[in-house]
């Protein structure tokens, strides 16, 4: 199993599961990140952190730390 | 809900996700006829406008923009109370105008998804098509108006098109009946909140509940885990409402749909069902221009010089452009104050129009040009799209403070004036962390600090250079004072962070919009804005502390506490040089001119000391001596607190020069240099004197507009007088370590 924040750029995966019940996990769930969801990673900011993302046709940015707690399964794609 | 009347204005709520055009669409809809304030006790801000059609007069609400209506903060609330119609301030809304994203729209669809469910007529107005067919991206409007079963208008709201369309849908839709409600949550969900509702309504009933249950409200108090509803919304149920929520939660976690992952997973499933077949894209995402900027704006190298240049780019243009706008003002205020003298005999009307108002509100006006120009900056840079890029730049460096990098830009334009780096600060949704940042923000040595830093130490600092002339101690010294700002602001913020802000952090999880040219009509109407803002909220206090401030340095005046010899000496000076103005001898009347300038600022200088500032300064002698200050320097320092600027022309008067100087004369200077404590041979300054009052208005909350904006922006005068205080004990203690330090490794 693997974890968003362990993806290398350009790597796409299908999110499996978001852990967590608190803000941060619902709010990742709203942006979209639910599971079944396609993403795709589009790079890294200067110092590292935090990721782009490509999801549902949009740009996100979310830290590392947010990133895992999304599962996703790098196989399907 | 009444039915409204023709004669009645409508009330209509606009809500959309954030970077959707949704100022723009409302600017388009009410042009200039719109208020800004704040709704009591948060620091959300208020927008309403106003628009005709067709006989009918229009009030637009328009709600600050969010991805989802679920409220976990008295911010959040606002959003839900004002749809609900359950706040008195505003009247309950007609219609909801909903404004999306065409090239996003899954996404967008989630808010849709919740609108629709809060029993209001609701239009669409569907955004960005263009951006979407540049992508490839068809949208079949007609087939998602069908699906949602209402209203969906194709707009461009940058262009104000498909604006009266929008308008008449509204129209129509304000005066019909809400749409029959479509719940995208599974059956045993729906009956949880159907017996919840029940139960929460007849309780209401019997007891004094302040508010009713609508629907949402009761499937929001299902969903919020972060226990905000329940500790709000339940208080005045005689119940114990909290063990039935927790229940049903329960079974609905033995049903398999565990709240909160049923709800976004329930949405976008219905999000999907209703776009299948509406939205056609490209099986290859086409690679945009957008895409192609992104590549180069984000690139860990490109990304980050890019960033640093354009930033030093905006700060050239800041001080560039608005030092002489500022000159220009400052010249156009000595005119009017020449202007008053020719007009008003001398006395307490000259002195109060000249140094209390004219000074005053020359205060307020001589920040417009940097404000301008920064929130021009700011605004052309959100516009775009690049705001979000730099906050995600520099989100891992403000981490480390325990802010995020949302807090970046704010900061950075308080280097030019705090003032627009507060008002910067809204774009932080996340209360705590808007609250450290705007609380910091004034520690950053913004410009007006540095007429002080020029005067003080081109007076006190040797103009030492090491390493082949490469380095200046002068230089070294002002560097240190911007750092010794940085540093400040960053420790307070992470004390502020770890002790009275303290709380988890809040997620980054945000857009990354896609870039498009700014708009310039949102761009200068924000710009605008922003400075009208400024000049009322900050304007009226200033000029009132001027004033109080003039008044302190003016009175108890009586002309015969003055030297009787200073006195006569000034009459006879006076005939001289209108003699010598007879008389045409240009030498003889500059000299004699000169003369009785000296004499005047002599007078000036002993009608100060005989102030109630004066003797303030004196009062506080005992305080300020540990920092290495004379009376005088004290003085100053209490007249400068309305503005820190003034303190240059105060050095002026109280050190017998004429308020007619600036950092650059030589006269101040050397009147600092030999300035000596009163009955004594010993300087007054030296340099850890001077470094001691440098440190002062270095970390000092010396600008009463900042503090003005900051009751503003946090809708309270708490935070501005916690500012107050600690800026000016930091300002205190670091003045004093300075001089204690400085005098023991340098000597007086």
């Amino acid at each position: 199993m693997s974890r968003l924040s362990e993806l290398r750029i350009g790597k796409s995966a299908a999110v499996k599961e978001v852990e967590g019940l608190d803000e941060i996990s619902i709010r990742l769930m709203e942006m979209g990140l639910i599971p079944g969801t396609q993403l795709t990673v589009v790079g890294v900011a200067p110092l590292g952190d935090p990721l782009e993302v490509e999801v549902r046709g949009y740009r996100l940015s979310l830290r590392r730390t947010e990133a895992a707690r999304i599962q996703v399964d790098a196989s399907e794609c | 809900m009444s039915i409204a009347s023709p004669t009645q204005t409508l009330t209509i709520a606009l809500v959309g996700n954030p970077n959707t055009g949704k100022s723009t669409l409302f600017n388009g809809l009410s042009g200039l006829r719109q208020r800004v304030g704040n709704y009591p006790g948060v620091t959300v801000e208020k927008k309403i406008g106003r628009y005709e059609y067709q006989g009918q007069s229009f009030t637009l609400i328009d709600l600050p923009g969010t991805y989802s209506l679920a409220p976990r903060s008295p911010d959040e609330m606002i959003a839900v109370d004002v749809l609900l119609g359950r706040r008195d301030d505003v009247h309950s809304p007609q219609a909801v105008l909903c404004i999306v994203d065409a090239s996003n729209l899954e996404r967008h669809l989630y808010l849709v998804s919740q609108v629709l469910e809060l029993g209001l007529p609701v239009v669409i107005a569907l955004n960005m098509v263009d951006v979407a067919r540049e992508r490839g991206i068809a949208v079949n409007a007609e087939l998602l108006a069908e699906r949602l079963r209402v209203p969906v208008v194709v707009v461009q709201a940058n262009r104000q098109v498909g604006l009266t369309a929008l308008k008449d849908a509204i129209a129509k839709a304000a005066v019909a009946a809400a749409p029959p409600l479509v719940s995208p949550f599974p059956e045993a969900f729906q009956q949880e909140v159907e017996q919840l509702g029940a139960v929460l309504r007849r309780d209401h009933a019997k007891a004094d509940a302040a508010h009713d249950w609508p629907r949402y409200l009761v499937e929001r108090l299902l969903l919020d885990t972060s226990g905000y509803l329940a500790s709000t919304q339940l208080a005045g149920h005689h119940r114990d409402a909290t063990a039935l929520v927790a229940a049903a939660r329960e079974r609905l976690k033995t049903a398999g749909c565990p709240v909160p992952g049923v709800e976004p997973v329930s949405r976008y499933r219905w999000v999907g069902e209703v776009l299948s077949g509406v939205v056609t894209r490209p099986r290859d995402r086409k690679r945009t221009l957008s895409d192609a900027i992104d590549a180069v704006l984000t690139h860990r190298i490109a990304g980050a010089v890019v960033f640093v240049v354009l930033m030093a780019f905006m700060f050239r243009c800041v001080f560039w452009i608005a030092e002489p706008a500022s000159q220009l003002i400052d010249a156009l205020n000595a005119l009017l104050a020449m202007w008053v003298t020719a007009f008003v005999p001398e006395g307490q009307l000259r002195s109060l129009l000249i140094d209390g108002v004219i000074a005053g509100v020359g205060g307020v006006l001589v920040f417009l040009p940097q404000i301008f120009l920064l929130f021009l900056f700011i605004g052309v840079l959100e516009d775009c799209g690049y705001m979000s890029r730099a906050a995600y730049l520099m989100d891992k460096l403000m981490s480390r403070v325990g802010l995020s990098g949302k807090s970046f830009i704010p900061l950075l334009s308080s280097f030019a004036c705090a003032i627009p780096g507060i008002m910067a600060a809204r774009v932080i949704e996340n209360r705590r962390d808007r609250l450290v940042t705007i609380l910091v923000a004034p520690l950053m040595t913004c410009s007006a600090r540095l007429p002080v830093y020029v005067l003080l130490v081109s007076a006190f600092i040797p103009p030492l250079t090491f390493l082949n002339g490469w380095v200046h101690l002068r230089d070294l010294t002002m560097l240190s004072m911007y750092l010794l700002g940085i540093v400040a602001a960053v420790t307070v913020a992470f004390v502020l962070k770890s002790t009275i802000l303290r709380g988890p952090t809040p997620p980054f999880v945000m857009e990354l919009p896609s870039y498009k040219l700014p708009s310039p009509g949102t761009v200068l109407w924000r710009m605008l804005e922003n400075g009208r803002e400024f000049v009322y909220r900050a304007g009226t206090l200033i000029l009132a502390v001027s004033i109080i401030v003039w008044a302190l340095a003016y009175y108890p005046r009586h002309e015969g506490d003055l030297d009787p010899a200073l006195v006569a000496a000034q009459a006879s000076q006076a005939e001289r040089v209108e003699e010598l103005q007879a008389s045409g001898d240009q030498e003889a009347l500059a000299a004699a001119e000169a003369t009785l300038q000296a004499t005047d600022n002599l007078i000036a200088g002993a009608h100060l000391q005989n102030s109630y500032l004066g003797r303030a300064g004196k009062f506080i002698e005992p305080a300020v001596k540990p920092l290495g200050w004379d009376w005088r320097i004290g003085c100053a320092a209490i007249a400068s607190f309305p503005a820190r600027e003034v303190v240059i022309a105060t050095l002026g008067v109280i050190y017998n020069l004429g308020s007619d100087v600036d950092e650059g004369s030589t006269p101040l200077r050397d009147t600092l240099a030999a300035a000596t404590w009163e009955g004594t041979e010993r300087k007054v300054f030296n340099v850890p004197v001077a470094l001691s009052v440098m440190v002062f208005f270095a970390l000092c909350a010396q600008c009463s507009s900042t503090l003005a904006i900051m009751k503003r922006e946090t809708n309270s005068w708490r935070w501005p007088l916690f500012t107050f205080v600690y800026m000016t004990t930091l300002a205190y203690l670091g003045a004093l370590a300075t001089y204690q330090i400085g005098i023991r490794l340098l000597g007086g």
